[in-house]
């Protein structure tokens, strides 16, 4: 006996990522956006950028650690920019 | 002639392309290897680069490739009869835009899933980067001039599918703003949606919007071409996931809807094809060969296919084998669409004489509102009510092509805003003068082709900047496949082949517009022709090198 329930769900992920999931990720990829500016704002001053509250926003590194290795090649750089902070 | 006959025999040559000639090239040409890392996994990011089932990802992909074009094309080629256009539709999937769309996308994931544009410059050199950014240019501003005269068409024929365009406006804002907030239970949401457009599209028939004959003393094809463009310039500049998204996918639902009423509906009913297989067109009509080749571009080949396939689908790839499916089944879709086009051009009409009569010269031919009434006839096979189901066929090709106009004066603003950059224009940078720019060359081009009546004017144009994009990638893709030691004779033949025919054809639409005094037309006309010679010389020269430049595999 067919389970209705399932075949119902199964149906609607399908219709999900066939119709919705390209926008979705096209919410993904702006929210992306401002993330990476904002970890810009963050390393403003280790790329020669002024940046007033850098006493604080240096307190945020270890969070992008895992992130920066793809976020320094989204921004068009190869290697990392920065000599304090390594990363390939 | 039975429509069904002629459907099975398209359908199954379709088929049979697909599991023999398909194969071929995926085993014998491109050997693509199963183990093979894709972009997809190697880049993984969860945005673009995510590994993607290949059902899923063929959906995508059709979904993207598909609009206005394959079906306007083809309704306007059955002029000199079903038979030659049903050929170069058939024939020019498989061997031709099949092998174009699985080719772009194989060279893309290959690259890291690069763009064709880099891919240019990394295997033809930095010059042919340029050639390929002027011929997107003018690709995109045929494309908002063609499609803003389309829609004119559609509106001033049926005006009932004024209001269910409108409509759909808040409704693609409201589906749009309920995936940003929710996170399950779309389904119901989209379907309403849809139900909720089918209701405008009933109150369409009753309620026609219909403009007055002359307005602030402009025609009314020129008001509209004047709002469309309004509409395209304000839509363009707001975020992709505000309205042209959320509506693209509201169009992919449309698109599947129809295809399943046009084809079932026409079982049931079985009309005859009233049309001659090779009609002796009217007077003024162009020569067959070439024309025909650069009338049908989506549908056949298509150069735009290409820039989807390396642009979002090869960063998607799950495996490498899996292009085969998606690149190949997807230009076969796309024939499908058109076939269905050209069915409905031919066999929508009661009699030969109401033919005739529709198809009687050439620079009046509005392709789109053949299959219009034709799909509509068929529909009425199902029990849709033919008013109904006009404005229906005809809603969905409006939006087909307003979400392309939408994208393209996008692509413009930013390529005037990179010209602005390079130059050091400022002005050109600001996203205000780079969109006025943009549809102000577009209002341009649309209002040479006599006040915004005559499509047939611009519509080769078109095509023939469609084909050569499609000649640049199958000259990369023949490139790459040389400096592998593969056979090379698969895609030089299609490429020197649609180089030719958009060449000569060229050349004769030039003669058109000189005969015609159309400084602007001509202009365009001699910009194009140089550029496709300079693609063939490009070619030539590349091919004559021993050794391509940089590839890596």
């Amino acid at each position: 006996m067919i389970d209705h329930k399932s075949v119902v769900k199964k149906a609607g992920q399908i219709f999900d990522e066939v119709f919705i999931d390209r926008y979705r990720r096209s919410l993904l990829r702006e929210q992306r956006n401002l993330e990476d500016f904002f970890a810009l704002l963050c390393f403003a001053e280790l790329l020669g950028l002024p940046n007033p509250i850098s006493y604080y926003t240096i307190e945020l590194y270890p969070y992008f650690y895992e992130d920066f290795h793809a976020w320094h090649k989204r921004m068009g750089m190869e290697h990392s920019p920065l000599a304090g902070f390594p990363c390939c | 002639m039975q429509a069904i006959l002629v459907a099975i025999m398209g359908l199954g040559a379709f088929v049979i392309g697909y599991f023999l000639y398909s194969k071929f090239v995926a085993e014998k040409i491109f050997r693509l290897d199963p183990a093979f890392v894709t972009p997809a996994h190697e880049l993984n990011d969860g945005v673009d680069y995510v590994p993607t089932n290949r059902f899923i990802l063929w959906g995508h992909h059709f979904t993207s490739v598909a609009g206005a074009a394959p079906i306007v094309g083809p309704a306007i080629a059955v002029i000199w009869g079903w038979l030659p256009a049903f050929l170069w539709v058939v024939l020019g999937t498989i061997f031709f835009a099949g092998v174009h769309d699985f080719a772009a996308l194989v060279i893309s994931a290959r690259h890291k899933g690069e763009s064709i544009g880099s891919i240019t410059k990394v295997i033809l050199g930095p010059r042919a980067k340029i050639l390929f950014l002027f011929i997107i240019f003018l690709l995109l501003l045929m494309v908002n001039a063609v499609f803003a005269v389309v829609i004119t068409g559609l509106f001033l024929n049926f005006p009932g599918s004024v209001l269910p365009w409108l409509i759909q406006i808040p409704l693609a804002v409201a589906i749009g703003f309920m995936v940003y907030r929710g996170k399950a239970g779309i389904v119901l949401p989209s379907l309403v949606s849809l139900v909720i457009l089918y209701f405008f599209i009933y109150l369409g028939v009753y309620f026609p919007i219909e403009l007055p004959q002359t307005l602030f003393g402009l025609d009314r094809a020129v008001v509209w071409i004047l709002l469309l463009f309004l509409y395209a310039a304000i839509a363009s500049v707001l975020p992709v996931w505000t309205l042209l998204q959320p509506r693209d996918f509201i169009n992919a639902l449309q698109l599947f809807v129809a295809l399943g009423i046009g084809y079932l509906g026409m079982l049931i009913i079985n009309p005859t094809i009233v049309a001659p297989a090779f009609n002796d067109p009217p007077a003024g009509t162009p020569p067959l060969i070439p024309i025909l080749f650069i009338t049908i571009a989506c549908g056949a080949i298509s150069g735009f296919h290409g820039l989807v396939a390396s642009g979002t689908t090869s960063k998607q790839l799950n495996k490498e084998p899996d292009a085969r499916f998606v690149g190949y089944f997807g230009a076969i879709g796309e024939g499908t669409l058109a076939l269905l086009s050209i069915l409905a051009a031919t066999a929508g009409f009661a009699t030969l004489a109401d033919w005739n009569q529709f198809y009687a010269d050439w620079s009046g031919i509005n392709g789109q509102n053949a299959f219009v009434q034709g799909v509509a006839i068929f529909a009425s096979g199902l029990g849709i009510p033919e008013q109904f189901a006009i404005i229906f066929a005809s809603v969905m090709i409006v939006n087909f092509a307003a979400t392309t106009m939408d994208t393209g004066v996008r692509l413009q603003r930013y390529i005037v805003g990179e010209i602005g950059k390079t130059y050091n224009i400022p002005f050109l940078t600001k996203s205000v003068w780079a969109t006025l720019i943009a549809v102000g060359a577009c209002l341009l081009l649309a209002f040479s082709a006599e006040g915004g009546r005559g499509g047939m004017l611009i519509w080769p144009l078109f095509g023939t900047t469609n084909q050569l994009t499609a000649g640049l990638t199958l000259t990369v893709v023949s490139l790459y496949l040389k400096k592998l030691g593969r056979p090379i004779v698969y895609t030089v033949i299609p490429m020197i082949f649609i180089l030719v025919m958009t060449t000569i054809g060229m050349l004769m639409n030039l003669g058109t517009y000189f005969s015609k005094q159309n400084v602007l037309l001509s202009t365009l006309g001699i910009v194009i022709l140089g550029l496709a010679f300079w693609l063939i010389i490009e070619a030539i020269a590349a091919f004559r090198q021993n050794q391509p430049r940089g590839i890596e595999r």
